[in-house]
């Protein structure tokens, strides 16, 4: 053996070089593979799919599609289909969880038990098995239209979905957008300000955008759902798929971010309240004050982690036939066209996407809030 | 009692509100429950038509459980899926019993051998063994299958790649990143989908593998990179000063990795480790999408049987029961385990 070869640091450039060459003749290897059985099968390669019309129907989208758009549209409508989900699931997984979390703590004995069963059953259950129970066992329980349960402000539900009214728009949509970002910016300022809480903010935008909208003529009306015939026409309809998704991925979650609470929570030194309470301050202002603000630097990481995963177990909406991007893009269309791996590659780089912004943003605010006040 | 009870339940017009609330959920939910799933429920029986109780019809699990365990194998021959898991227990046993020495080679040990007995009985072709082809696994059998394999292949795996994130060498470093965090960003789904359709198109032509073993692949990498970041943090937590003193002592990479960082670091982090076992035997049952008859999908599977339409609550509920002790024993043993060793730190 050559004197090089005892090194460490030629030895450290060997196996990099090598760890190269391994990773490039293994990709080599593969793409050989893959243009050699593509070219076989007859298969398309190329993003030139995504032009091309879709023809097939899709049950739910937020943005005009009908089987005549094209491929790229209906990528567009199934990962508008996955945000909205994922939003209103950490919607109602926050507040669940915070509710069940502070519930776990509760002096309350049978308030404190009956936290801590629900956070034991529902994370140990397979989120799938829940989503199958929703839909397939508690959905389909429910009454037929004629027969639907009346809930207050015209909701209905029944076994083809959830109605809610609708707002319909009038007039002056674009002052109401004037109005909203008028609203933000001031918000800002007064949040970048010493005395900026978070309360305030969000009351200043909520007066700032009512203002503006309002003096800019923008009017609203809410349409209902009302049954004509067999089934329920007029208003917003939340399909079977999105409510037995929802229900099961917030209450799944919920369990999660209850333990993220508890944990931030705990984390805070009994000191502290002893202190605050030996300064006079009252049980609020101690929680609004002292514990709040130092148990949210301990929940915020895990938090978003939790938000991660839900929107990445949002894609077991698949299994229910729910229009999110993977049932509609990496089911359908894979199907239809056979580009297994332009499909699979856009529908992972999505997910990664999402991933890496939100890890990005994390580290954004773990830097502010670890450099602000922190010992 | 009575003190137990002002100072737990009632100690303010809140708590009392509180309780009173959650006394009317229990009796609105409890009753009805109870009546539900023991007492007009209905045990004995062949058919549906054994069920006259009103209540559950456990008949139902009865008559398929057979199926629930073992999937699609030939009934004749599920003694060797029985066999398998005592050889399994029985080579197990050494690494739980106390003064037996050498645990980390009997455990290597019968992590390179048993995949091939398992093999060798599940199936088939050795030793005048009927085949059986891996469509016909499934039930809890499978479940078990791939949540074993996913758990033994992704502590490996997520060494090797958690070690190459903390090294030294920067094209090492950055190639094991991109792994971890590729993996980790996507959905286990798309990872699914991937190994389903997408490695085929990858192999040379004429070379197959069975949709299975594709599955095992795409779990097992996936858990592989979760597992990697919980031993990063364990890695992590071993001091420094460790690290040198072995340097000092000449000790190669490898073996100050294995004989002093590794039993460390792994120690630090079995907490995490089991619950990345939790999540992963939660995950098994999405391998039911790519269209495998995990212990979840024959129980869907056998609900939309016209026999037995209508009795989806019994089986989820049944399912979700399986499943919870599953995954309630771990995370219990993980949580003992994270008091005792917690415990044995601050000292």
């Amino acid at each position: 053996m050559p004197q090089v070869w005892y090194d460490r640091r030629y030895r450290a450039v060997l196996w990099q070089i090598l760890a190269v060459a391994g990773a490039v003749l293994l990709s080599w290897f593969l793409l050989g593979n893959l243009f050699d059985n593509l070219a076989r099968r007859g298969i398309a390669s190329g993003f030139g799919f995504l032009d091309s019309t879709a023809g097939f129907g899709i049950t739910m989208s937020l943005i005009p599609y009908s089987e005549a758009s094209s491929y790229g549209r209906a990528f567009m409508v199934g990962l508008l289909n996955t945000l909205l989900v994922s939003a209103l699931g950490i919607l109602c997984a926050t507040v669940l969880g915070f509710g069940i979390g502070i519930a776990r703590l509760s002096g309350n004995w049978l308030v404190a038990r009956l936290a801590t069963i629900y956070i034991e059953t529902l994370r140990n259950i397979p989120l799938l098995l829940q989503i199958f129970f929703w839909y397939f066992a508690a959905l389909n329980a429910l009454p037929s239209p004629r027969r639907s349960y009346e809930f207050a402000g015209g909701v209905f539900l029944n076994v083809r979905g959830l109605y809610v009214p609708a707002p319909a728009l009038e007039s002056g949509l674009g002052w109401l957008v004037a109005g909203a970002l008028a609203g933000l910016v001031a918000a800002i300022f007064y949040l970048r300000s010493a005395k900026g809480r978070l309360a305030g903010g969000a009351a200043i935008f909520i007066g700032v955008t009512g203002l503006v909208a309002l003096a800019g003529g923008f009017s609203l009306s809410w349409e209902f759902p009302a049954l004509r015939g067999f089934n329920f026409r007029g208003g917003g309809v939340l399909i079977p798929e999105l409510v037995a998704l929802l229900l099961a991925l917030s209450l799944y979650t919920a369990a999660f971010i209850a333990e993220v609470v508890r944990a931030g929570i705990e984390a805070v030194p009994h000191g502290q309240i002893e202190a605050a309470a030996s300064l006079g301050l009252s049980r609020r202002r101690i929680l609004r004050d002292i514990v709040i603000p130092q148990a949210m630097r301990v929940i915020i990481p895990p938090l978003t982690n939790q938000y991660l995963n839900l929107t990445k177990n949002s894609s077991l909406a698949a299994a229910i036939a729910y229009p999110d991007l993977i049932s509609v893009f990496a089911g359908t269309v894979l199907n239809q066209t056979g580009q297994a791996v332009e499909v699979i590659a856009i529908t992972m780089a999505v997910y990664l996407f999402i991933s890496l912004v939100i890890a990005l943003l994390m580290n954004l605010y773990n830097r502010r809030v670890m450099g602000k006040g922190s010992a | 009692m009575i003190r137990w009870m002002r100072a737990n339940l009632f100690s303010s017009p809140l708590n009392a509100a509180l309780t009173l609330a959650a006394l009317g959920l229990l009796y609105a939910a409890l009753p009805p429950l109870i009546d539900w799933a023991v007492i007009d429920a209905d045990w004995r029986g062949e058919t549906r038509r054994d069920c006259t109780g009103g209540g559950a019809c456990w008949v139902f699990i009865r008559a398929r459980f057979g199926q629930f365990i073992y999937g699609f194998y030939p009934a004749v021959e599920r003694w060797r899926v029985d066999a398998a898991f005592v050889v399994l227990i029985a080579a197990m046993a050494p690494l739980f019993l106390p003064g037996v020495r050498r645990k980390g080679w009997v455990g290597v040990g019968l992590v390179l051998l048993f995949p091939w007995v398992a093999v060798g009985f599940f199936a088939g072709g050795v030793f005048s063994l009927a085949e059986i082809e891996t469509g016909k696994w499934g039930g809890l059998m499978l479940t078990l299958i791939v949540a074993g394999v996913g758990i033994t292949a992704s502590l490996p795996v997520g060494i090797l790649l958690a070690l190459g994130r903390q090294s030294s060498m920067p094209v090492i470093r950055a190639l094991c990143v991109a792994f971890i965090e590729l993996w980790r960003g996507v959905p286990l789904i798309t990872v699914l989908f991937m190994a389903a359709v997408m490695l085929p198109l990858f192999l040379p032509d004429g070379m197959t593998l069975d949709k299975l073993l594709r599955a095992l692949i795409g779990v097992s990498l996936f858990a592989g990179a979760y597992m990697a970041e919980v031993v990063r943090g364990g890695l992590q937590a071993v001091p420094l000063g460790q690290i040198e003193a072995a340097q000092a002592l000449g000790l190669g990479y490898w073996r100050i990795m294995v004989s002093v960082v590794l039993p460390q670091a792994l120690r630090i982090v079995i907490p995490g480790i089991v619950n990345v076992f939790v999540a992963l035997f939660k995950d098994t049952t999405l391998v039911l999408i790519i269209g495998l008859f995990d212990f979840l999908g024959i129980i869907k599977a056998a609900l939309t049987n016209p026999e037995w339409l209508g009795f989806s609550v019994e089986g989820y509920v049944f399912a979700a029961l399986v499943f919870w002790m599953f995954c309630f024993s771990m995370s219990r043993y993980s949580a003992r385990l994270e008091r005792r060793l917690g415990g044995a730190r601050r000292v």
